[in-house]
């Protein structure tokens, strides 16, 4: 009786064999990602072991983190990068973050991308086998179009119900870290499944899919179903695709059931992402900054939930309100929506699509005193610029009601 | 590499989920220099530690060591330090990864084991053993196959030189 985990059947698919939970594989990669940071350590170690890349239409290389330069240091790494890359004959790529662009243009289901970056889960969103490395694994990537992987094991999360009003992806993956911890997926795979997840589109799949990564877990995956063929069209890419699901025997080292219906509004308080709380619980805490951004929550559907609640009204006086959208599409679609015109006048600061505020190089870096509602997923100390600075990170929802009250706020007032 | 281990080695005492950002942090790694990188390792946790650290010492912590970002600086910078092995209850994901296609040494130890270390204890490393010479404990050391390959080879690129990457395949990472 077949047995196998979607996770196992994707990578016995890209290893020419059938492979099991703990075997070790050399697997063939479909797409290998890097970025300004990953892709300049990879430069060297790739000269040592080759002189052409695999093939380069496979090869995707984005200026995302420190984008454009904010010091000569980064200004010296893209030309390291840009002439690496034109020898190579590979594009480089500045439309916005990694993650939300090849989810928009390049990744399609079942298939394995190797990331040099660990927020590569978030393609997992596609039904993709989506999963972060280093930069060393990269230059091998790129030399060969392999990469050494151990079969791992897989935790089955179902998600069952639906979500209140004011209640969005973010506050689910939120909750679910804080029942698992930030090492409780530490090597395997987390799979999405229940009755709910067919109904969440994939830009929502894509946030649950990133913040996988922040449970440690090899990747996140919600197998690809008639709304990934939705996106897909929307996208104007659609090819048809395989349903993969893993069998109905299948092992699970774990799987864990959430009735969505009962979350509510969800902080991840400093410094860590399993330090979660209710909004309620920490409502009126003063903040001085807003960051609206990254991978996880600045698509063109969060910045929607941010406009309608933010629209008319007016941020707190002093707040740092920062957005910077995911993409260069989404910045677009923000754009014709009027959107951006209407965050502007509330005197947001609109950034270029990118990284932006979230790592702390640029566009948003914060100071001892800060107190930073931030949609992205890593509040760990130091992160966004000084260690004494404290970040929150909540659904796009919270942010934007934090921005009008300059305090931790519930958004479900403002629904 | 295996068996040349350095002794009397200062060790550096940490706690739970050190994460990338604090043993590399993102502002202060735009460089593709080691020697740079182990000018910042710590560089605001723990700032003392890149004008102290030396050859051979040792660095040891709780759960979760190396978890956050992909960024290899971590590694890297640990290397540059000289740093001969880390040790602790358990490692984040691409970490572990990273430093097996490296060559660090990383050791899983027991909570206990760890939790009696002090910075100042005596502690000898073998290949057989962790001793705590000061409380008189050890706990086995046990290297993966797939670490001691490529920790033999020099790292993953160095290995790449002369092998194809399938060989890898008879080895285990368990």
């Amino acid at each position: 009786m077949p047995n196998q985990t979607l996770a196992e059947k994707i990578l016995s698919a890209h290893a020419g064999r059938d492979l099991s939970i703990g075997d070790l594989a050399v697997i063939d990669v479909d797409y290998v990602l890097a970025h300004d940071t990953t892709c300049a350590w990879a430069i060297e170690p790739f000269h040592q072991i080759a002189t052409k890349v695999f093939d380069p239409s496979r090869i995707f290389i984005f200026f995302d983190h420190a984008y454009p330069a904010p010091s000569v240091q980064a200004a010296q790494l893209h030309t390291k990068i840009r002439k690496f890359a034109s020898e190579q004959g590979i594009p480089i790529i500045t439309d916005g973050v990694c993650h939300q662009v090849m989810a928009e243009r390049f990744t399609y289901p079942n298939t394995f991308l190797l990331g040099a970056d660990s927020h590569t889960p978030t393609g997992g969103g596609i039904g993709a086998m989506c999963v972060g490395f280093g930069s060393t694994d990269a230059a091998v990537g790129m030399a060969t179009g392999k990469v050494w992987t151990r079969v791992p094991e897989t935790v089955r999360i179902n998600l069952e119900g639906s979500l209140a009003g004011g209640v969005y992806p973010k506050d689910v993956i939120l909750s679910i870290a804080k029942d698992l911890s930030s090492e409780g997926a530490n090597y395997k795979v987390v799979e999405f499944g229940g009755s709910a997840i067919e109904h969440f589109d994939v830009p929502s799949r894509l946030t649950l899919c990133n913040m996988c990564a922040e449970i440690g877990s090899k990747t996140g995956i919600v197998p690809a179903d008639a709304q990934t063929a939705a996106y897909l069209k929307r996208q104007k890419r659609y090819k048809p695709f395989k349903e993969i699901r893993s069998d109905a025997n299948a092992q699970f080292s774990d799987t864990r059931t959430y009735d969505i219906s009962k979350i509510e509004p969800t902080l991840a308080c400093p410094p860590d992402i399993d330090k979660d709380v209710p909004v309620s619980e920490v409502e009126g805490t003063p903040i001085t900054q807003v960051f609206l951004g990254s991978c996880t929550n600045c698509r063109i559907e969060d910045l929607k939930v941010a406009y309608d609640i933010l629209k008319g009204k007016s941020i707190a006086p002093g707040m740092k309100l920062i957005i910077t959208p995911a993409s260069r599409e989404v910045y677009e679609q923000a754009l014709t929506a009027g959107y951006i015109m209407e965050f502007s006048r509330l005197g947001a600061m609109i950034a270029p699509p990118g990284c932006g505020a979230c790592l702390g190089r640029h566009m948003g870096v914060l100071d001892d005193d800060d107190v930073c509602v931030s949609t992205s997923n890593r509040n760990f100390t130091g992160r966004m610029g000084s260690p004494k600075a404290k970040i929150s990170l909540a659904s796009p929802a919270t942010a934007a009601a934090s921005a009008i009250e300059g305090k931790i706020a519930d958004p479900r007032k403002y629904i | 590499m295996i068996g040349d281990y350095v002794s009397s080695p200062r060790i550096w005492k940490f706690g739970n989920s050190i994460n990338t950002d604090l043993i590399t942090p993102g502002r202060y790694n735009m460089t593709t220099d080691w020697k740079e990188l182990g000018k910042i390792t710590f560089i605001e946790h723990r700032p003392e530690y890149s004008k102290q650290v030396k050859p051979g010492d040792i660095i040891v912590a709780g759960r979760n060591f190396g978890c956050g970002s992909s960024r290899e600086t971590a590694v890297y910078a640990l290397i540059a330090n000289g740093v001969q092995a880390v040790i602790a209850k358990s490692f984040a994901r691409i970490f572990y990864r990273n430093c097996i296609n490296n060559g660090l040494l990383l050791l899983a130890a027991p909570s206990d084991f760890i939790d009696k270390m002090d910075e100042t204890d005596e502690v000898e490393l073998t290949s057989a053993s962790i001793i705590n010479k000061t409380h008189n404990i050890s706990t086995p050391v046990n290297i993966p196959p797939l670490m001691k390959r490529l920790r033999e080879a020099g790292g993953i690129i160095s290995f790449l030189k002369t092998h194809k990457i399938e060989e890898l395949e008879s080895s285990s990472v368990n």
